[in-house]
């Protein structure tokens, strides 16, 4: 069902025997597909690492490089070349999928230059309160009672009408918090991606406790909006 | 490495076709029947037990719509719509066979890939797909006259990683080197989109015998990037077939005294004559049942379009939430979709087209779906395409790409059972995760990661894919060991792991069993012609396949000259009957393989009345309840059983 890779690393070009940059992709003398690299996702781009991307250059880059890199294009090729080929596009497909994302590209990026972020946490502890914004935390205590109070209605297959009133509102006051959280993280990217040593730190900071925020507030509204939809 | 044609496999529940590319057009293969449907549908040959017949120790089986024949007769031998059981574990395969009057081998056991029994004999779901996949196989080689070794096989977008493993495994028992697995809408959509070539956002409703898709792709200069993909594996026009079986034989019971449902070939026929009714409905307005039963009462019933449509709108409701979702995940609103084609022969029923009209505001906005290509065959063509560019020799492909995406997240096992998720749905493949475990135990070299597919909280609500034992880690202090496990999902959406201890540098051994599925040497070890490999025999070959096929139409035609209806044929075509007959054991004599296939076709259509008459025999006898009594034993009478008549006959 699944095999094991593995793969070596050889100094030049496998090939042509031309010896390259260990970051290319091609070799650039005959162009054969390279033994992949430990990639970072702004190189495969060829991207300063950056908050502010061209998201529409970033998608005509990433089609370019799809369509030489795919396994579809490797499907005859040797059993090294559909090796590096899965490699190579698995990594690109991974780059893309955390770039062109407002959130993942900045979590990345920070993680990159060594911010600690939480890990986004499934289990029942997401809705532990404790772990709660200090600013929100009497209105998350009300909520996960209304929450609470709400699934033992459903369970006993009744629904009050004012307590589905009331997490409707809560949703959207959550919501547009969320909103808000984003549209700080924005606003905070110029600061990072341009400033100087200190201005950058201290955008990092922010970013970081408002990811945390927001890691928050998107749990909830996940919690209610599956407690709303059950 | 052979560089032959690349075939393009449509692998469905009810039929099967392959294809390939004729110039810059994909064109489907037809069978030596003339027919581009194989039914898949395997009988097990009652000349299996002659070892001199058998040769090569194989069983000898018919595949397509001979053994659709064959199942009124020997229904005990014949097994279709295997792809429902395909990669399913035991308990899956279990509830499923409720639905099905198929008998799982007593000596199964838990663990194991379920075997189904089939006359004598006993076969998992990949062999018995594999007879189908070598049935197409070597139509196409009849059709090129050279060996076909490589093709690119169509699955089910919402299949999981086991049905795809299950698949590819199929693949090679039948002598077939799966390049790719494609999924079914997807190749849809390259069917369409290679003569349009138009950018935008096209929507695949593919609602079919068994399964239904859906998926949602961006268009651009060639690209086809699947944005997301959702669906149902329960759900198709067999849930449609039931519903109108249950009416009749609530009907047939309440108003008749009459209950057939104790008649298990009885339930089959009707269940055809339900079929014929749903199938009339989609071009007339109205269908009726008119069915002699075994109290000399006929049971007649008018079914009025509009009654059928209220009747089956839960059904059709059902892909109402799955289309909601792909949208959500692909963030778009129906207003962005531009194109939306239909695949599937569920969607030539008005009422499900009417349904996606409402769905993606279709007429509303001036656009209607697209249905110009046959929905049985689209999938095929589509697999044709990617088959072309697989093979990377063709200039109509060589500027198209498929960018298709996982349909369900994966996960890890973490404490208290909760899903820890590492790949999400909806990622563009390849995709993958790298992961880091540790021990808890002072000296442990052994670290145990149990991988899931799904989108459930808990592990225990997700579907299990394998555990893998992490071996040889050198005995530290717990938490000091770092074990990198990096996980990747390939272009086939099958899962494949690695894993190094990176303090020591050392790679990993990984133990891997999987939940469901076959080993490896299981495998080889099921491969059905060895000789299928020996290209220079490619001749000599297609020569004994076609003797031991002619030999299986003369047995069966001379087997048929005691049934009642060969005696309702006129002279004249017994007399042509007879000709061909002599034709074929004439050309069998001969060294010609394509002589005897002429002669095979001839015969065919010299019978096709009869056959026909043998049928609609076996059906009369069968609602009025007599000789099918001692064939149905095998048959399940759960009303729900989806039966195999189904789409052979949609046109």
């Amino acid at each position: 069902m699944m095999k094991v890779l593995d793969s070596a690393v050889p100094v030049a070009c496998w090939s042509c025997s031309v010896a390259h940059n260990e970051s290319t992709l091609f070799c650039p003398h005959c162009s054969k597909i390279q033994p992949p690299q430990v990639g970072d996702y702004f190189s495969v781009f060829s991207l300063e690492p950056m908050l502010n991307i061209d998201l529409a250059a970033l998608e005509q880059e990433f089609h370019r490089l799809s369509r030489r890199l795919h396994p579809d294009r490797f499907a005859r090729a040797t059993d090294s070349e559909k090796e590096w080929s899965l490699a190579d596009t698995a990594l690109l497909n991974d780059a893309y999928r955390t770039l062109k994302d407002p959130l993942r590209r900045t979590e990345y990026l920070l993680k990159r230059s060594g911010a600690e972020i939480g890990e986004e946490h499934s289990g029942k502890d997401r809705r532990d309160p404790s772990r709660a914004p200090a600013d929100l935390l009497e209105e998350v205590f009300d909520l996960n009672m209304q929450l609470e109070e709400m699934r033992m209605g459903r369970a006993a297959g009744e629904v009050d009408p004012q307590l589905q009133k009331d997490l409707t509102e809560a949703k959207k006051k959550f919501d547009g918090l969320l909103n808000e959280v984003d549209r700080d993280l924005r606003e905070l990217w110029n600061a990072w991606d341009e400033g100087g040593e200190a201005e950058r730190k201290a955008a990092q900071n922010t970013m970081v406790a408002l990811l945390d925020r927001r890691r928050y507030l998107n749990n909830l509204v996940r919690d209610v909006t599956e407690t709303l939809g059950a | 490495m052979a560089e032959g044609k690349v075939v393009g496999i449509d692998l469905g529940t009810t039929n099967s076709l392959v294809a390939y590319m004729q110039g810059d057009k994909p064109v489907v293969i037809p069978g030596v029947d003339g027919s581009n449907l194989v039914p898949s549908v395997v009988a097990l040959d009652p000349v299996a037990l002659d070892p001199a017949v058998a040769g090569n120790g194989r069983p000898t089986v018919t595949v397509g719509n001979s053994a659709r024949k064959a199942l009124i007769e020997t229904p005990e031998r014949v097994i279709y719509s295997v792809k429902r059981l395909m990669g399913r574990g035991l308990d899956e395969v279990r509830s499923e066979l409720k639905l099905f009057p198929f008998r799982l081998a007593d000596d199964v056991e838990a663990g194991e890939v379920p075997r189904i029994q089939l006359g004598e004999l006993r076969f998992t779901p990949p062999e018995i797909s594999a007879y189908i996949l070598r049935q197409l196989k070597r139509n196409a080689e009849r059709f090129f006259s050279t060996p076909v070794t490589q093709a690119v096989i169509t699955v089910p977008a919402y299949f999981n990683d086991a049905q795809r493993q299950a698949t590819k495994d199929a693949g090679r028992m039948a002598g077939l080197d799966v390049l790719r697995l494609v999924n079914e809408p997807t190749a849809a959509a390259l069917a369409y989109g290679l003569d349009r070539a138009k950018d935008g956002t096209i929507a695949v409703y593919d609602f079919g015998g068994g399964t239904f898709d859906i998926s949602i792709l961006k268009l651009r200069d060639g690209i086809f990037e699947v944005q997301s993909t959702n669906g149902d594996t329960h759900l198709g026009g067999d849930d449609i077939d039931n519903l109108l079986l249950a009416i009749a034989l609530d009907e047939i019971h309440s108003e008749h005294g009459v209950d057939l449902r104790s008649h298990r070939g009885a339930v089959q026929a009707l269940r055809k004559s339900a079929i014929d009714a749903k199938i009339r409905l989609s071009s007339e307005s109205d269908a009726h049942f008119d069915i002699e039963l075994p109290n000399g009462d006929r049971y007649q019933r008018e079914i009025p379009r509009e009654v059928f449509e209220v009747l089956i709108e839960p059904v059709l409701n059902r892909t109402v939430a799955p289309c909601k979702q792909a949208m959500t995940d692909a963030g778009i609103t129906p207003e962005q979709i531009d194109e939306v084609v239909l695949v599937g022969g569920s969607t030539r029923i008005p009422a499900v087209r009417k349904l996606v009209d409402g769905l993606f505001n279709l007429s509303a906005r001036g656009k209607k779906a697209h249905t110009d290509l046959n929905p049985d065959e689209v999938v095929a063509l589509g697999a044709a395409v990617q088959a072309d560019i697989l093979a990377g020799a063709s200039k109509s492909t060589e500027e198209l790409l498929l960018l298709d995406v996982t349909p369900l997240s994966l996960g890890i096992e973490a404490l208290g059972g909760v899903v820890a998720r590492i790949i999400q749905r909806n990622s563009t493949i390849p995709a993958s995760a790298t992961e880091h475990f540790t021990t808890g135990v002072d000296g442990q070299t052994n670290v145990a990661i149990h991988v899931v597919q799904g989108e459930r909280e808990l592990a225990a609500d997700c579907r299990s894919l394998a555990r893998f034992d992490l071996k040889g880690i050198p005995p530290m202090m717990a938490g000091l060991p770092r074990i990198e496990v990096k996980f990747l999902i390939d272009a086939d959406g099958i899962l494949q792991v690695s894993a190094r201890e990176q303090r020591s540098g050392k790679q990993a051994e990984i133990e891997v069993k999987p939940t469901y599925g076959l080993t490896d040497e299981q495998v080889e070890g099921m491969i059905l012609d060895s000789f299928d490999h020996a290209e220079e025999d490619f001749a000599k070959r297609l020569l004994i396949e076609a003797r031991v096929d002619a030999e299986s139409d003369l047995a069966k035609v001379d087997q048929a000259k005691s049934n009642h209806a060969w005696q309702i044929l006129t002279g004249e075509e017994q007399a042509a009957i007879a000709a061909a007959r002599d034709r074929l054991i004439q050309a069998n004599a001969g060294e010609d393989a394509a002589a005897i296939r002429d002669a095979r076709v001839a015969l065919d259509q010299a019978t096709r009345r009869l056959a026909e008459l043998m049928m609609d025999a076996a059906v009369t006898e069968a609602i009025r309840g007599k000789t099918m009594e001692a064939a149905g034993e095998e048959l399940s009478d759960d009303i729900s059983a989806p039966h195999p008549m189904a789409a052979a006959e949609f046109k």
